[in-house]
């Protein structure tokens, strides 16, 4: 084809050949062989370009250097240009057929001598794939005065005790070796076909290239017939060499993960952090095993490059070491102001009150004995349960650092379970069953926890998706179910044997199980005093109390922007989360507490509040009736109640069932507090009939930052309407900011507090998360601001420095009048009698969309489409009255989609790409 | 009839035209939102008195431009096959863009040339459209370049760089005679390529691209829209929600005249003109059926049925019409069917930055003046 580049999206001018004398054992001596490259360092110097450094690339099998061109598309463009020197190794790609068995050991002396022949000086990163990250580490743990930092994607330096996955097994075995590789072209063709989205047939074409004929495969073969599976196989010495090698490395690394991935899974990702602690880790979801071909690696890895940790790298100074070892990235830190000193641990209240008899924590429904009514716990039954349980999940290896998924409803064992961990310093992980079976399964996989506590259904799904992590069932169960589940404990049998330890004064727990590996305490000035008068106790003598910027926990995101994210708290993180709501509320010590909303009823203990939990499945919030409620704050005379917008428009449908008896005591209520999501006023104002003497608060908040602001109901009334929802000032602790959005949609670097600007809403406060975990792009981005957390949140300030929320910066609507927020035009929708619901999206490209509404009419359409007219007439009209804005259609469906957690939250991202397509013509589908 | 004549001498706006509007095509400059240098421009455009010829003014588009012209004070002459009524003032030339002696008088003694006059149809044979549309504009650039004529505004079409797929707030794209779909686009295209091409400092040309225009009076949509539907012969595509930008008559003729007046900013360019309001096409066939009083269409078909059909009726129509068996235009096309189940809205920013401009009427306001106007007509 003329005029078409041989390989799409390659510069001709990168590919050379050079001849490399060979020192490989394998090969006789004096030999040499001709190497094929993707390489620009010729081009940039060619335009006087001196590069910062070099990455060193190694494709794995069956692929070659085309993997990485969009690498040498973006390193010459990049801030600080890179030269990007992409390997064919020997016997693939375009490389010499050498004729002899080339092994990891050859493989890395290869790269060395092909190094050593370019005179490549001065830093280098090394950037690896598949098996290809194995040879490049091999070379990086041999070149160490040059290395600048390694770049990994989807590869594994170690079987990780698990030994092979199925597919290469497969591929191993001598049935299937010699014709899946060699003969056929069918590892090929399978490897290929793990691209998402699928790849172009001219960009598979260039994959398959160099390896048309089975002459040309020969190392395919090899490569897959090399691999270590055991140690019997010869090059497992090798493989040990690097994999050890690796651990001392000191400088930063890099690995961007596909999960999709059926070869190289999460488990080698968490082998490969262990070895590499300091790594900055993304995991692209939704992306597989081609990571370059499924994702743009480029941006975050020239991002990465011109981060001060690699430049201080490559100057010759490495990161600071602890204990000898990296110290773990922790990128973009936001630098809040700490109050050092004022540190106080979670289990500093529970501790105080170990010998309290009064109620700590109440449930209504027992997940031990359905149906035996209310079981409570006094503080000090509480806390000892706590130290039971921290001994215990200390007994069966749980140590500090880490990750326990708890999949436990709400109530006395998901507290205990909490605090236990807490006390142990193991990273609690809660995901809830509101992101869904398959958004639960990523989060969980995504998070990669050692062990999972959990009810009997949590394991089935644990079994179905193959959950990661050692199984605890958190309720007694039987051989046949233990066996068909592979639990391996259970919550009773470990509060047993360490009832039975400290009873018989067991000697302390052996220190080795706690792990040489755990981090030393940092003790700091803010580092808790632990009382030293509570020596004596069991627990506190064996584990050091976990230091307050050692990560906590770990919470996920609801899922409605994008698959859920993991977001890390450390102790003082959910300390000061503790603190505010204390503060915010007057929360004080003695309140008791119906938690009918999960993430705030979970800080109880912490409070020194008493808390009851209702009867009600908390992953289902529209489960909470006005009875339930009314019975759960009789048991405890309950102060305040927190619960879901959903919960309680649930209340309010059934408030029939209440007695005089529950409407008394409902009428002590002092504080209800509703999170989760905005809350409209009328709904508001008939829960007040409900606890006539509360004062009716809405926070507003995020699971990165637990909450930001608050309103009171005469808040709400006093704010009236505007752009946007008042969702009031800022909470205790927190300062609220915007970021200027600019008409094409780009937000500003600079915060502002001046009324009237609408930006991206920018939060600081000491209970803002530490990170997102594992999603080091998305950890930058979200600190790109110094010294705040972007939300993604729209809106801005008034005069009285009220915050008033427009919606998503995903969802802002740039026409070529300016940018349009959503939320006001929605509202301006909803005053239409024949409209529920309204989302208003933009149509078109940034710049020049046009807002569109989506409504759910009533009566409910029965097919998407366009409105009745005159409702679409006068929901237009509405619109332009209140905001100015010009709809271009009115659209109506049957339901809008929501995300299931919050039950509240609309798609709008997939509204408007649904918008989008059904008024571009065609036939109209369901959104 | 002769093919190789304008057509577009569409009957003339009635006693209904719509209230002048000059004052709000020519808001008082406010020096505070624009610079000094189009401040003081537009100034000395606004006192200067310029000869305008406008060629196809017997069209409702011509009339419009002619009569907002003469409106703000230009002398005006009109060049057309037959007398267009624009009112006194404004002086006639009578021919046909195919007769060069007729052209050559109608430039001789002009500032400018406003080119309308096209054969504007869906159906008919490509060498009717070459005569009108490309020979025809080339022989009258020709003869205004001879003249001495300083500038033309070619009235174009967004369709010259519509090829079939849906735009969704795209840019103007540059013309297409190749790939540009049905004969009058494909000859506009070319005729817009050529005009371009004679851009220069000393002859400047800008190419207007009014999109979808409509009004009272208008027979190119409203009327066939209206006869269709009566006749019950109006199905909409896909349930009609294809969005489509359209242009109300009167801000496609204050777009046209302020391309004259920014010359200096627009020469050499070809600008998208529209209202900047898409709607779905079902709610505008809606409006317009609405404010003719007749019952819009309630049915439906699938778009790819009437692309199909569309493309069978166009070539049976044209082979009838050259039989002299039928003298009307089809009832579908596969170019109409095209447009009326894709989307094409467009991005007006560059537009509106060039012109320093924005549309005065809203489809609102025109659906309202277009209810006026059938109220009179039939009273």
């Amino acid at each position: 084809m003329v005029g078409k580049p041989l390989w799409p999206g390659v510069d001709p001018a990168w590919s050379r050949r050079v001849r490399v004398p060979s020192t490989a054992a394998v090969d006789p001596a004096g030999s040499a062989h001709t190497w094929h490259l993707l390489d620009n360092g010729p081009q940039l110097a060619e335009s006087g370009i001196e590069p910062a450094g070099t990455l060193l690339c190694v494709h794995g099998n069956p692929t070659w250097s085309y993997l990485w061109r969009t690498l040498l598309g973006a390193a010459g463009d990049a801030v600080a240009p890179w030269r990007v020197v992409a390997v064919d190794q020997l016997d693939m790609g375009f490389s010499e057929r050498t004729g002899r068995f080339r092994r990891l050991e050859d493989r890395i002396t290869d790269l060395g001598d092909l190094t050593a022949e370019l005179g490549i000086t001065g830093p280098v990163v090394t950037v690896g794939h598949d098996w290809g990250g194995v040879i490049s580490l091999g070379w990086a743990t041999r070149h160490r005065a040059q290395l600048a930092g390694v770049v990994l994607t989807n590869t594994a330096v170690h079987p990780a005790g698990f030994g092979l996955p199925a597919p290469l097994k497969l591929a191993l075995h001598p049935a299937v070796h010699q014709w899946g590789t060699t003969t056929s072209a069918a590892f090929l063709r399978v490897t290929h076909a793990l691209a998402h989205p699928p790849l172009e047939k001219d960009v598979k074409d260039a994959f398959m290239a160099p390896y048309r004929h089975a002459a040309r495969r020969t190392g395919v073969g090899n490569f897959v017939a090399d691999i270590p599976a055991d140690e019997s196989t010869p090059s497992w010495n090798t493989l040990i060499e690097v994999a050890e090698g690796i651990r001392d490395l000191d400088v930063p690394a890099l690995i961007m993960w596909g999960p999709k991935d059926p070869v190289f899974s999460d488990r080698y990702l968490r082998d490969l952090m262990d070895r590499l602690p300091q790594a900055d880790v993304h995991r692209f979801e939704g992306a597989g095993h081609l990571l370059p071909e499924d994702r743009d690696i480029a941006t975050p890895l020239f991002t990465w490059l011109a981060a001060p940790v690699v430049d201080q790298a490559s100057a010759g100074e490495r990161v600071e070491t602890r204990g000898g070892r990296p110290k773990a990235a922790r990128p973009a830190r936001r630098s809040v102001e700490t109050r050092p000193g004022t540190f106080r641990p979670m289990l500093a209240e529970l501790h105080e009150r170990r010998t309290d008899n009064s109620p700590a924590v109440v449930d209504m429904a027992p997940l031990a004995a359905p149906g035996a009514g209310p079981r409570t716990l006094t503080w000090a039954e509480l806390a000892g349960q706590v130290d039971l349980l921290a001994d215990g999940l200390a007994g069966i290896g749980v140590k500090a650092g880490d990750r326990i998924n708890l999949l436990v409803p709400p109530g006395i064992e998901l507290t205990s379970l909490i605090y236990a961990c807490l006390k142990l310093g193991a990273v609690i992980v809660v995901a809830d069953a509101g992101l869904g079976p398959a958004g639960l399964s990523r989060a969980i996989k995504g998070a990669g926890p050692q062990f999972i506590v959990g009810i009997e259904r949590a394991f089935v799904a644990a079994r179905l998706f193959n959950w990661p992590g050692q199984r605890i069932s958190v309720t007694e169960m039987g051989e046949a179910k233990r066996k068909l589940y592979g639990i391996a404990h259970t919550v009773p049998e470990l509060v047993e044997a360490a009832a039975a330890g400290s009873a018989a004064n067991r000697p302390v727990v052996d220190r080795s199980l706690l792990g040489a590996g755990a981090p030393p305490s940092t003790t700091d000035q803010s580092a808790p005093v632990v009382d030293q008068a509570s020596a004596s106790e069991s627990a506190e003598t064996r584990v050091a109390p976990p230091a307050p910027d050692d990560d906590a926990a770990i919470l996920f995101t609801s899922g409605s922007t994008g698959p859920a994210k993991g977001v890390v708290y450390t102790h003082r993180q959910l300390a000061a989360m503790r603190d505010t709501l204390k503060d915010t509320y007057g929360l004080e010590a003695g309140t008791s507490l119906v938690a009918g909303f999960a993430p705030f009823a979970l800080l109880g203990p912490a409070l020194g509040a008493t808390s009851v939990t209702p009867d009600m499945d908390v992953t289902a919030p529209k489960t909470l009736t006005a009875a339930a409620l009314a019975d759960a704050a009789a048991a405890v005379d309950a102060t305040a109640v927190f619960a879901s917008p959903a919960a309680l428009a649930n209340v309010l449908a059934t408030a029939d069932g209440l007695t005089d008896e529950h409407r008394v005591g409902l009428s002590s209520v002092e504080l209800l507090l509703s999170a989760g999501a905005p809350i409209p006023e009328p709904l508001l104002a008939k829960v007040q009939s409900l606890v006539p003497s509360a004062t009716l608060h809405t926070p507003y908040g995020m699971t990165e930052a637990l909450p930001v602001t608050d309103i009171s109901l005469d808040g709400i009334r006093a704010a009236g309407t505007g752009n946007g929802v008042c969702v009031g000032t800022p909470v205790s602790g927190a300062t609220v900011a915007i970021a200027a959005v600019a008409p094409d949609g780009s937000v500003s670097d600079q915060p502002t507090t001046n009324p009237g600007v609408t930006g991206e809403i920018l939060v600081s406060a000491p209970h803002v998360m530490d990170r997102y975990d594992r999603l080091w792009v998305t950890q930058r981005h979200s600190a790109s601001v110094p010294g705040w957390h972007r939300t993604g949140d729209v809106g801005h300030l008034d005069a009285e420095g009220r915050l008033w929320v427009e919606g998503r910066l995903a969802h802002i609507i740039t026409t070529a009048a300016g940018v349009a927020t959503p939320v006001a035009a929605e509202q301006a929708a909803e005053t239409h009698d024949g409209v529920r619901l309204a989302a208003v999206v933009g149509v078109g490209p940034v710049g020049a969309q046009v807002p569109v509404a989506v409504v759910e009419t009533l009566p409910p359409a029965t097919k998407p489409g366009t409105a009745p007219r005159a409702l679409g007439e006068q929901v237009r009209a509405a619109v332009a009255r209140s905001t100015g804005l010009d709809l271009a259609a009115v659209l109506a469906v049957p339901e809008l989609p929501t995300d299931i957690r919050h039950n509240s939250k609309i798609d709008r991202a997939r509204l408007a790409d649904w918008a989008a397509k059904s008024l571009a013509g065609g036939r109209i589908r369901k959104p | 009839m002769s093919n190789n004549e304008p057509v577009d001498d569409r009957s003339l706006l009635g006693a209904g035209a719509p209230p002048s509007t000059t004052d709000k095509n020519h808001p008082v400059v406010d020096p505070s939102v624009v610079d000094q240098a189009s401040a003081s421009e537009r100034v000395e455009t606004r006192v200067e008195t310029k000869t305008v010829l406008v060629t196809g003014a017997s069209g409702m588009l011509g009339g419009a431009v002619a009569r907002l012209l003469l409106e703000q004070g230009h002398r005006v002459r009109t060049f057309q096959r037959r007398p267009a009524d624009i009112g006194p003032g404004a002086e006639t030339v009578l021919g046909s863009l195919t007769d060069p002696d007729a052209v050559a008088r109608a430039v001789r003694g002009v500032h400018a040339v406003i080119h309308l006059a096209a054969k504007v149809s869906f159906t008919g044979e490509w060498s009717e459209f070459v005569a009108t549309n490309i020979d025809g504009t080339r022989t009258l650039l020709a003869a205004a370049k001879s003249a001495g004529v300083r500038d033309v505004v070619f009235v174009s079409s967004p369709s010259v760089a519509h090829f079939g797929e849906a735009i969704a707030g795209a840019g103007a794209g540059t013309a297409d005679p190749e790939r540009a779909r049905g004969n009058y686009a494909r000859s506009k295209a070319a005729a817009e390529l050529l005009a371009l091409a004679e851009d220069s400092p000393g002859f400047r040309v800008a190419a207007i691209r009014p999109h979808v225009v409509w009004g009272p009076g208008d027979t190119q949509l409203v009327e066939r829209v209206v006869a269709r539907a009566q006749a019950g012969r109006l199905p909409l595509l896909d349930n009609g929600a294809a969005l489509i930008d359209t242009t109300y008559v009167d801000n496609a003729a204050a777009a046209i005249v302020r391309a004259l007046e920014r010359m200096e900013q627009a020469h050499g360019q070809a600008l998208v003109v529209t209202n900047g309001q898409p709607r779905p096409v079902g709610e505008l066939i809606a409006g317009i059926c609405d404010a003719a009083g007749v019952k819009a269409p309630a049915w439906s078909v699938p778009g790819w049925l009437a692309r199909g059909a569309g493309a069978a009726i166009e070539g049976a129509w044209t082979a009838a019409g050259k039989r002299g068996l039928v003298k009307d235009e089809p009832p579908m096309t596969r170019f109409l069917a095209e447009q009326l189940s894709t989307a094409h809205w467009f991005d007006q920013r560059r537009t509106r930055e060039v012109l320093d401009w924005t549309p005065d009427v809203s489809i609102e306001d025109g659906l309202r003046r277009l209810a006026a106007h059938y109220r009179r007509t039939a009273s």
